[in-house]
């Protein structure tokens, strides 16, 4: 399983990561390494077992839709790089010709 | 005054009680050793002295009133990791991307701690995100072992097992997503508990893997363990995924605890590769509680081999997920850009390390579009393999004993270049995770160049009680873990 620089930079773009030329190359050759070890997984036979997503068997507690106190938008904000009237400021999202 | 920091948790807590020393004498001894000595361990990210001895003054007031109400641990310090969120104090989770975030809440094993008169002497290093076995990932510096300071303290929880190992605090929490609490326990010569999954709220931890993390403790004893344990434990609304099952109080009683404890030893954990002193002195310690009145019985979980291609695809998986809220947007750095994509490609590019950047990558990969049955829902089935091996096993004992690590503490750089012989110190720690079972680390002696050697107990589904027990009573009768380094 060796993956390509293509591949590489397409994950980099899905999982919003700015890499480097250096990063990507070693990454190219970590991430193949990791993903033939991890084959031996297919060894398995599962087609009759469950995927496992939680721990416990158990239902998860839902609590009960009562109201309660929230933090204010005043300490929300107050570790934001950029805010203003208690918003979040970001780049615009949309462009002029859209 | 004899030396504050040489007593235990217990024995501070009982100091305090009958008013042989304050809170504020303990707090500030330990500040005072912190200062001295934390410039060769580096165990501390943020040392919190202003904060520590204002609670440690109102726990002083709480005494002074007295009562047959107060807490069992009013007034005594301990450390927290940095990846656990404390109301105004800096958080970081051992990475730049957080390096100025101060957290407007409290966590609520934490805040559990708080609320019965515990003093918070400070926030510890972690690996970047808990990602790591070693602390060198933390993105600040790497933790030394007290026991022999040119080597790793273990990860991620390091700064807490250090702290714990070089008395710059009685006790302290850690996180156990991949053996996030046992490895540096065993590493540092302490003990760690890592809970049942669901047994103690994540409300406040910075998740990494939402399926695997959990709340856990390191001390000098399995009963120090446990009484920070049994205050944190217990459902919390703000934790969906907290279970509301009581949690009893644990009364050591003796060596009776451990006769007729069936004690499974698994062959799959005695494997090529392991260290011969680590085997050595785990099979040890198998013998001891068998001359303490246990029954050793030789078990299989056959699907123990496949947990670490399991894990490293769930782990990184649940990262890629849970670290994309680091977008410069809400918290944290941001590397300015005109257009909005770029800014969040330029700040995560920038914020994270090379490890967390790692994961991320091969999460991504994992659950991307063509890929997703291969690896992680192949992954996500493995991992049912790996539970039922543990509930086959536990039908037949009570507890499993196994080493934490191939190895004893190693030098700083030993892996690097190759994070697949770093991933692989995590073995033997990963499948009571992928499992949800607890797992208790505590030493059982050297290795030849005097390092520490820890061994695990792993329990059924909330069955702290009975790891915590079988351990206080071996503790009892063996010197392991009484004598901490001189630093």
């Amino acid at each position: 399983m060796s993956l390509t620089k293509e591949e590489v930079e397409h994950i980099a773009l899905l999982a919003r990561l700015n890499l480097s030329e250096e990063e990507k190359e070693r990454y190219r050759g970590q991430l193949s390494s990791i993903l033939e070890h991890v084959a031996q997984l297919q060894e398995l036979d599962t087609a009759n077992v469950k995927p496992m997503s939680s721990v416990l068997a158990e239902a998860l507690a839902l609590r009960a839709d009562i109201p309660g106190e929230s933090l204010t938008q005043e300490k929300l904000t107050a570790n934001a790089p950029d805010a203003a009237d208690n918003q979040f400021k970001v780049p615009p999202v949309l462009d002029n010709e859209g | 005054m004899a030396d504050l920091t040489e007593l235990t948790l217990l024995q501070a807590a009982q100091g305090l009680r009958s008013k042989d020393f304050s809170s504020r004498e303990i707090t500030q001894a330990y500040l005072e050793r912190i200062e001295r000595l934390d410039g060769k361990v580096k165990a501390y990210l943020t040392v919190t002295a202003e904060l520590a001895l204002s609670q440690a003054k109102a726990a002083d007031d709480r005494l002074a009133k007295g009562g047959t109400d107060l807490p069992p641990l009013l007034g005594v310090p301990l450390a927290v990791k940095d990846v656990l969120a404390v109301d105004g104090v800096r958080t970081t989770c051992g990475s730049k991307i957080l390096e100025n975030f101060v957290p407007p809440y409290t966590g609520t094993a934490v805040q559990r701690l708080l609320d019965a008169g515990m003093v918070v002497l400070g926030k510890t290093n972690t690996d970047e995100f808990a990602m790591g076995s070693s602390t060198e990932n933390s993105a600040y510096f790497t933790t030394a072992n007290p026991w022999d300071l040119s080597r790793v303290p273990g990860g991620s929880s390091g700064g807490s097992a250090a702290s714990v190992a070089g008395r710059l605090a009685p006790a302290a929490l850690g996180t156990d997503t991949g053996g996030s609490v046992r490895q540096p326990a065993a590493f540092c010569g302490v003990t760690g508990l890592k809970p049942t999954y669901g047994r103690v709220s994540r409300y406040g931890l910075i998740a990494y893997g939402s399926s695997l993390d959990s709340v856990g403790v390191l001390g000098r004893s399995a009963a120090d363990a446990a009484a920070l344990y049994t205050i944190m434990a217990g459902v919390d609304p703000l934790d969906s995924t907290s279970m509301d099952i009581p949690v009893p109080e644990i009364k050591f009683t003796g060596e009776d605890e451990i006769k007729g404890l069936k004690v499974g030893v698994p062959a799959e954990y005695f494997i090529e590769g392991i260290q011969p002193a680590v085997e050595e002195k785990v099979r040890a310690a198998i013998a001891q509680f068998e001359e303490l009145g246990a029954e050793i019985i030789e078990v299989s979980l056959p699907h123990t081999k496949y947990a670490l291609p399991v894990y490293y695809l769930i782990a990184p998986a649940e990262a890629s997920a849970n670290l994309a809220r680091f977008d410069g947007v809400r918290y944290g750095l941001r590397v300015e850009s005109e257009d909005m994509i770029d800014m969040f490609m330029e700040t995560r590019g920038a914020g994270f390390g090379e490890e967390v950047k790692r994961r991320i990558m091969l999460g991504t990969y994992a659950l991307s579009a063509g890929y997703y049955d291969a690896y992680y829902g192949q992954a996500q089935k493995v991992r049912t393999l790996i539970q039922q091996d543990f509930l086959k096993v536990f039908e037949q004992v009570d507890v499993i004993a196994a080493p934490v690590a191939p190895t004893t503490a190693f030098k700083p750089g030993e892996h690097r270049d190759d994070p697949l012989a770093m991933y692989l110190e995590d073995v033997f720690t990963l499948p009571a995770n992928l499992a949800g079972v607890p797992g208790l680390a505590f030493p059982t002696g050297f290795d030849g160049d005097g390092l520490p050697v820890g061994m695990q107990l792993m329990g059924k589904h909330f069955g702290e009680e009975t790891l915590l027990k079988a351990v206080h009573v071996y503790q009892q009768a063996t010197e392991w873990g009484k004598d901490l380094p001189e630093v």
